[in-house]
C-alpha cells in the first residue's frame, strides 16, 4: 500500500469513512429533494438571470449606444466582465490539470466544482465579446468561411482572432476534460437510481461505463494527457486574451509584460472565486470532512503567490511608466496620475482589493479562517473586476489629447448585462450542485487509504489486521 | 468443456489486488476485475497491456497543426493577401510568429477532442450504450474478478477453492 510522509496532514476527516459513506454523502442531494436553502437561492438567482437576459435582448434590440460608451471610450464594461470571466474561468483547469501533473491529491476533493465554475465562467466570458459585435447573428462572421465577398478571410494577424481561437479551444478541451470525469460518477448514480426516469437519464449520461480494469487504465491515461494539454493551454488563453490590449499602441495597454501577468491575475482571481462557491456549499452539503479546512488553506496559499505575482507586476508597471518619462505613460492605471486623478477611487480600491487585504493570507490564523477567507475571497473577486476596469477605462478616458479626456458612465443596460450574467452564473452552478455529482468522489476513493485520516497513522500491522487478504495462514 | 463465469466479489481493493496476484500465481487467468475507481498496480497482474492512447493524441495533434498552418497559409497568403499597414504579407515564413497562437490552439483542440472520441470508441462508451458491469455495486464499493473456466485448466470447483483462501465476500457463479 503507499502511505504519504506522516508529517503531512489528512485530506480526509473522519475515522468513520468508509467508501460508500463517501458515495452516499456526495449523492445526497442528488438523490434527496431539494432543500430550502437551495431553493431560496435558485429563486433570487432565477430573477437577477431574468434580468440580465431582459437587459440583453434590449440591448440586441435596441444597439451598443445603450451603453454608456462614447467615442473616447470605445471598450469599458462589456471587456472589463468579458476578461474578468475569462480570468475566474482559469481556476478550474489550473486546479484539475496542472495539479494533477504535480500529484496534489487536495485537488481530487476541489476539481469537479471548479471545473464546472469555469466552463459556466468561460460560458459568461464569450456572451461579451459577440453582444459587443451588436449584431449578434453576424457572430459566425468571426469563422473563416467561405462567404459571397470574394471569399474574404478573417485576419490571422490579428489578438481578437486569436482569441476567438483561444476562447472556444479552452471552452471545449475544458468541457471535455470536465465530462470525461463526469462519466464514471453517473455510472455510480445510475446504479443507486430507483425511479425510472433519473435511471434513464443518468444511464445515458454515463454513457454505458461498466468500470472495467481497461477502462480505468484508458481513464488515466486521458485524464493525464488532457492535463498535459490543458495546462499550455490555460496559459495560453489569458496571454492570448492579454494581447488583445499588449499588442495595441494606447498607453498603459503597450506592455510586454501583460502576459505573465494576466495569467497570475487570473488564477488569484479564479481561485477567489472557488473559495466563495466552495465555502458556501460544503457547508450547506456537509462535506467538510472533504474538503476540509486545510484544502482552503492550500488554495489561499495560491492566492498569496499568485497574488504575490500580481503585485510585483503592479509595482513593475509603475516603476517602468514612471521611468520611461513619457507624458503619456503618466495617466495610465498604474501611475501618479490615476493615483491622484478623476479615477482615484477605482485606484485605491484596486490596491486595497488585491495588494493590502490579500497580504492578511501571510498570518497563518486568518488563512484557516473561514468567515475571513470567505469575505477575502468577495474582496478579491471586486478587487479584479477592478483590475480590468482600470486597465480598460482609466487608460482610455486619458488619450492623447487633453480634448478629448472623457470619462465613462455606466448604463442601466450596463449593470443590467453584467449582474445578469452572475445571476446566469449563479443558476447553472446551482442547477450543477443538484444534479451532478458535485465532487469527483470515486477519485476521492482513490486517496481515502493514503491520505485518510483512518489509514493515515496506520502501522503495516495496522493495516494488515484490518484488511486481511487470507482467510487462514497459508504460504 | 462447457464455460463457467465465476464472480468472486471483494469489499475492498488491496485485498482484491493481493488475491488477485495470488490466484494469478496459482495458474488462474483474470478475464475483467470490475471497480468503482482505478486500482493501481492491477494492470500488470492480470496481465494488461499499456494502452497506447496518447500516441494517438500525438497523431491527432500534428494533424490540427498541420490544418492550422496549410489553411491560414491559403486565406492569408495565397488566396487573398492583406496589406495592413503597409505590411503585406508575402510568405508563410515570413507570417509565423503572428500564425503561432492559432496553430497552438488548433492543435491542442484537435488532440483533445481525437483523443477524447477514440477513447469513448475504444471503450465503447457512447450515448445510450447499455453497462456490463454485472452488479449495481461495483461502481460504489464492490471491486469483482471475472473469471473464465475456459481460460485456464482448472474446473470451477478447483477455482472456487482457490478463490476461498483468500478473504472474499461473495463467490458468484453464472
Amino acid at each position: 500500500m503507499h502511505k504519504e510522509a506522516a508529517i503531512r496532514e489528512p485530506l480526509i476527516l473522519g475515522d468513520d469513512v468508509t467508501y460508500s459513506k463517501i458515495t452516499d454523502d456526495v449523492l445526497h442531494s442528488i438523490e434527496h429533494k431539494p432543500t430550502k436553502l437551495w431553493k431560496i437561492l435558485m429563486t433570487i438567482a432565477t430573477i437577477v438571470a431574468l434580468w440580465g437576459v431582459g437587459s440583453i435582448l434590449y440591448l440586441l434590440g435596441t444597439g451598443i449606444g445603450t451603453w454608456g460608451l462614447n467615442n473616447t471610450m470605445g471598450w469599458a464594461w462589456d471587456i472589463t466582465n468579458f476578461v474578468w470571466w475569462v480570468g475566474i474561468g482559469h481556476a478550474g483547469t489550473l486546479i484539475s490539470a496542472v495539479l494533477l501533473l504535480f500529484r496534489q491529491k487536495w485537488r481530487m476533493a476541489i476539481n469537479r466544482p471548479a471545473e464546472a465554475m469555469t466552463i459556466f465562467a468561460v460560458f459568461m466570458a464569450g456572451l461579451f465579446p459577440m453582444i459587443h459585435m451588436g449584431r449578434i447573428w453576424m457572430a459566425y462572421w468571426v469563422l473563416p468561411l467561405p462567404n459571397q465577398f470574394g471569399s474574404l478571410w478573417v485576419n490571422f494577424n490579428s489578438p481578437l482572432l486569436w482569441d476567438v481561437f483561444a476562447i472556444s479551444t479552452y471552452l471545449s478541451v475544458s468541457l471535455v476534460f470536465w465530462y470525461i470525469g463526469l462519466i464514471p460518477d453517473f455510472a455510480t448514480i445510475r446504479d443507486r437510481a430507483k425511479k425510472p426516469v433519473p435511471k434513464l437519464m443518468y444511464a445515458l449520461l454515463s454513457f454505458g461505463w461498466s468500470g472495467k480494469a481497461k477502462e480505468w487504465q484508458r481513464f488515466e491515461e486521458v485524464s493525464l494527457v488532457l492535463a498535459g494539454l490543458a495546462t499550455p493551454l490555460v496559459f495560453s488563453v489569458h496571454s492570448i486574451v492579454s494581447m488583445d490590449f499588449a499588442t495595441s499602441i494606447v498607453p498603459g495597454w503597450h506592455s510586454t509584460i501583460f502576459p505573465p501577468y494576466f495569467v497570475a491575475g487570473a488564477v488569484f482571481s479564479g481561485f477567489a472565486m472557488v473559495q466563495t462557491l466552495m465555502l458556501i456549499a460544503r457547508k450547506a452539503m456537509r462535506l467538510e470532512y472533504i474538503i476540509t479546512v486545510k484544502h482552503i488553506e492550500y488554495m489561499n496559499i495560491v492566492i498569496i503567490v499568485t497574488g504575490g505575482i500580481v503585485g510585483v507586476a503592479y509595482a513593475t508597471e509603475f516603476f517602468i511608466g514612471w521611468y520611461t518619462g513619457v507624458q503619456y505613460e503618466s495617466y495610465v492605471y498604474m501611475s501618479a496620475g490615476a493615483a491622484t486623478g478623476p479615477y482615484a477611487w477605482a485606484f485605491w480600491s484596486l490596491i486595497f482589493c488585491n495588494f493590502i487585504a490579500p497580504a492578511t493570507l501571510w498570518i497563518k490564523k486568518l488563512r484557516v479562517n473561514l468567515i475571513w477567507t470567505f469575505v477575502l475571497s468577495i474582496i478579491i473577486n471586486i478587487g479584479m473586476w477592478f483590475e480590468r476596469f482600470d486597465i480598460i477605462v482609466t487608460c482610455l478616458s486619458r488619450d492623447y489629447l487633453p480634448s478629448t479626456w472623457r470619462m465613462f458612465f455606466p448604463t442601466w443596460v450596463d449593470l443590467g448585462v453584467y449582474i445578469g450574467t452572475i445571476g446566469i452564473f449563479a443558476v447553472f452552478y446551482l442547477l450543477f450542485l443538484k444534479y451532478f455529482p458535485v465532487l469527483a468522489f470515486n477519485e476521492v476513493k482513490t486517496i481515502l487509504k493514503s491520505s485518510g485520516e483512518k489509514y493515515k497513522n496506520m502501522s503495516d500491522e495496522e493495516f494488515k489486521k484490518l484488511h486481511p487478504v487470507f482467510k487462514k495462514d497459508i504460504k | 468443456m462447457s464455460d463457467k463465469t465465476i464472480y468472486a466479489i471483494y469489499d475492498d481493493d488491496y485485498v482484491l489486488l493481493e488475491s488477485a496476484k495470488h490466484l494469478v500465481a496459482k495458474g488462474i487467468h483474470i478475464r475483467e476485475v470490475f471497480s468503482p475507481f482505478p486500482i493501481h498496480g492491477l494492470d500488470p497482474v492480470i496481465g494488461l497491456k499499456r494502452t497506447r492512447i496518447a500516441i494517438t493524441a500525438f497523431i491527432y495533434g500534428m494533424i490540427g497543426v498541420s490544418l492550422a498552418l496549410l489553411g491560414m497559409w491559403f486565406f492569408m497568403i495565397q488566396d487573398w493577401p492583406l496589406n495592413i499597414g503597409g505590411k503585406p504579407n508575402f510568405s508563410i515564413f515570413t507570417n509565423l510568429p503572428a500564425f503561432v497562437p492559432v496553430t497552438f490552439e488548433f492543435g491542442v483542440l484537435c488532440a483533445a477532442h481525437g483523443m477524447a472520441i477514440t477513447y469513448l470508441l475504444r471503450n465503447w462508451t457512447l450515448p445510450g450504450f447499455k453497462a456490463r458491469n454485472p452488479y449495481l455495486r461495483t461502481t460504489d464499493d464492490w471491486f469483482v474478478m471475472e473469471i473464465h473456466t475456459s481460460d485456464s485448466s482448472l474446473d470451477a470447483e478447483e477455482i472456487k477453492a482457490l478463490i476461498n483462501e483468500t478473504c472474499v465476500v461473495e463467490i458468484d457463479e453464472k
